[in-house]
């Protein structure tokens, strides 16, 4: 990174603020849409310090693979269970809210002392350019020391699509149980019908 | 006065206790995958610091990052259509009514 420090420091006091204040809209707001967006802002904030950090593919991998596709994803999900629902009020539960608060600051606290206490061997010399690209140097590692992982990583993703298609898929109902009455339906329609038009037609029909 | 490794530690942990947070004490069960979405990023941030900080030739902490990426991927499609499902069946998202494994 060929920045100056006083603009490395302003950026890194800029980018941590925002993700901090995301952060926590994520977490404190009401509204679940303001949330899921928030969270977006969190993710392009933290592909700016990989940016600060030298890692210029890491960072462009976090907005496409995050904030292309997971937020995306997200924000679907929140779209296709939008129930505006109160939740019920639990008893005490300010209770396990503040129990909560304490024990996340109490942790925070105890990584703080450990960070600060901790005498990292920083051995970077100031202005010191690596040998080549980071991304060089990540297809090198990828194809040589970390192939297996590579590999069982593109598996991982073929089982998780798998697993999601068949967790998100509608139960189907055979046509013959909704109208056996009725004659066959001719070609081109498909003999399953989701579980929601049987029981609006069963409706109709009583 | 120059970056230190210390600020990334100490910014991943403030992220990764407001995940925390919101993991427990959030009723709705997509943010709760939100929550564990940021918790998931602090780890990472961690993991960039280190490999500029004490790795900065042989950068084998972003590859651990990708590797970290990915895995969130298919964490965060796997449990969004568990969401889903469980909409499907209890016609709410409140974390408070899956219990269904309660004793």
């Amino acid at each position: 990174m060929n920045l100056a420090e006083g603009v490395q420091i302003v950026s890194f006091g800029l980018l941590s603020l925002m993700m901090i204040g995301a952060a926590l809209g994520v977490v404190l707001l009401a509204n679940i849409v303001y949330s899921a967006f928030l969270l977006g802002g969190v993710f392009i904030s933290i592909a700016g310090l990989y940016i600060l950090l030298n890692a210029d593919f890491v960072a462009a991998a976090q907005i496409l693979i995050y904030v292309g596709a997971v937020n995306v994803l997200i924000l679907f999900a929140i779209m296709l269970v939008n129930k505006r629902q109160d939740f019920a009020p639990l008893p005490n539960a300010w209770v396990r809210q503040g129990a909560t608060a304490l024990v996340c600051a109490g942790l925070f606290v105890l990584l703080g002392t450990m960070v600060l206490a901790t005498p990292w061997s920083t051995t970077k010399v100031v202005g010191a350019v690596p040998a080549q690209s980071s991304i060089v140097t990540i297809g090198e590692h990828f194809f040589t020391d970390y192939l297996l992982p590579f590999e069982l990583a593109s598996v991982l993703l073929l089982i998780a699509m798998i697993g999601a298609i068949i967790l998100a898929r509608r139960e189907y109902l055979p046509e013959q149980t909704i109208s056996p009455e009725k004659p066959q339906q001719p070609a081109l329609t498909l003999p399953e019908r989701p579980k929601e038009l049987l029981i609006a037609g069963s409706d109709k029909k009583a | 006065m120059q970056l230190q490794l210390q600020y990334f530690l100490l910014l991943a942990a403030a992220l990764f206790c407001v995940g925390i947070y919101g993991l427990i004490t959030s009723r709705n069960a997509v943010r709760v995958l939100m929550s564990i979405e940021l918790m998931l990023n602090a780890v990472n941030l961690n993991l960039m610091g280190f490999s500029n900080f004490l790795d900065s030739q042989a950068i084998k902490g972003q590859v651990f990052t990708v590797f970290v990426i990915t895995v969130a991927a298919a964490e965060a499609a796997v449990g969004l259509a568990i969401v889903l499902a469980i909409y499907r069946n209890r016609d709410t998202v409140d974390m408070e009514a899956f219990n269904l494994l309660k004793w």
